[in-house]
């Protein structure tokens, strides 16, 4: 056969993969995170970026303030009803695929604000993939976080967008 | 409580007679109580008489007692003078039935935002103002949040939560995917 006469001759120079796994594999390397900072968790985030704990080691510090440029969005901090309509209008402007993690109590549950204007999560909204619990985490906390995201996005687990969808359809 | 040793309590009390409701010292801070139609013409005093120069409004907040005390709202003006290095407390009583203020906005740019903030969160209205409309708070909100009988677990949603499942069973969904994972 040719095909493999040819993959004779060149040897070990080549390996043979699935498309989508090859895909993932790229993905999950150069994610590209945009912070939607409201609060304390924001300036972790700042120390995840920055110099010490340098996410850029992973490929994931291209940290993009355009929602059509960004494939993972990091709520880091307390999102009140005022401020909900923006984050769901970012949440639906970035492309597909995209990632969310809800970093912190307050984008978890609310946190300690349990009042008139703060939202009790922002699972109430919109499809949270990775919870970060901490008030505010540890950078090595989030790290964790982004490391479960690329776990889903090579392993090809479901998002909770995905789930959502299919229960919607049940 | 009501001691009178201050100069600057005194000369109020001088000027302002019968429209003093109350005046004295609570733990090191002076405080007058006044009336509410004689209010702007006390800050007016205390900013421009030279004896008093309380040149800067530090905050203009409310109280709502209530059930506790009648009329049933209280707006404090928080003053300080740079040149004399003092602060001092001014109380006006305001009714539940006539929430209404003369505005301190010609006297200080400063009290825009501090009574667009007192009317978002107490619904008194100040008489005068530029642009009384809320300022924390967003349009669609119905009521004042801070009054003591706005229903402490009422919510005013702004965006759609029908396609999300309570958060509860929606932890529990995902709990179950990641599990489904491990195996």
């Amino acid at each position: 056969m040719a095909v493999d006469d040819a993959l004779n001759q060149l040897g070990n120079q080549v390996f043979l993969t699935r498309f989508d796994r090859i895909l993932a594999w790229a993905r999950k390397y150069s994610l590209w995170p945009l912070p939607f900072g409201t609060a304390c968790c924001a300036i972790e985030f700042m120390a995840v970026v920055g110099t010490h704990y340098d996410i850029s080691r992973y490929g994931w510090e291209v940290v993009r303030f355009s929602p059509r440029q960004a494939d993972l969005l990091i709520v880091a901090g307390t999102v009140n009803y005022k401020i909900a309509p923006a984050l769901k209008k970012v949440y639906e402007q970035m492309l597909e695929p995209k990632w969310v993690i809800a970093m912190g109590a307050c984008a978890t549950s609310g946190g300690f604000y349990n009042n008139y204007s703060v939202v009790q999560g922002i699972d109430r909204f919109i499809p949270v993939d990775v919870y970060v619990p901490g008030c505010p985490p540890k950078p090595e906390a989030l790290i964790d976080g982004i490391m479960m995201i690329k776990e889903m996005i090579e392993t090809g687990a479901k998002r909770k967008r995905d789930i959502l969808e299919e229960m919607k359809k049940r | 409580m009501t001691e009178t040793k201050s100069p600057v309590l005194e000369a109020i009390r001088e000027k302002f007679g019968e429209d003093v409701i109350e005046a004295g010292i609570f733990r090191g801070d002076e405080f007058v109580v006044v009336k509410r139609e004689r209010v702007i013409d006390l800050l007016r005093f205390l900013k421009e008489d030279p004896g008093m120069s309380f040149e800067f409004l530090m905050d203009v907040t409310a109280v709502d007692w209530l059930g506790r005390k009648t009329p049933r709202f209280e707006v404090v003006y928080h003053l300080y003078s740079f040149s004399k290095n003092r602060r001092l407390r001014v109380k006006t009583p305001v009714p539940e039935e006539d929430p209404r203020v003369e505005s301190a906005t010609p006297l200080w740019k400063g009290a825009n935002w501090f009574e667009r903030e007192v009317y978002d969160m107490f619904g008194i209205t100040f008489d005068g103002h530029p642009d009384l409309r809320r300022i924390l708070l967003y349009d669609s909100f119905v009521g004042h949040p801070l009054r003591k009988d706005y229903p402490h677990d009422k919510r005013q949603p702004t965006v759609p939560t029908d396609e999300f499942p309570d958060p509860e069973k929606n932890v529990r969904v995902y709990i179950d995917e990641w599990k489904k994972r491990g195996e």
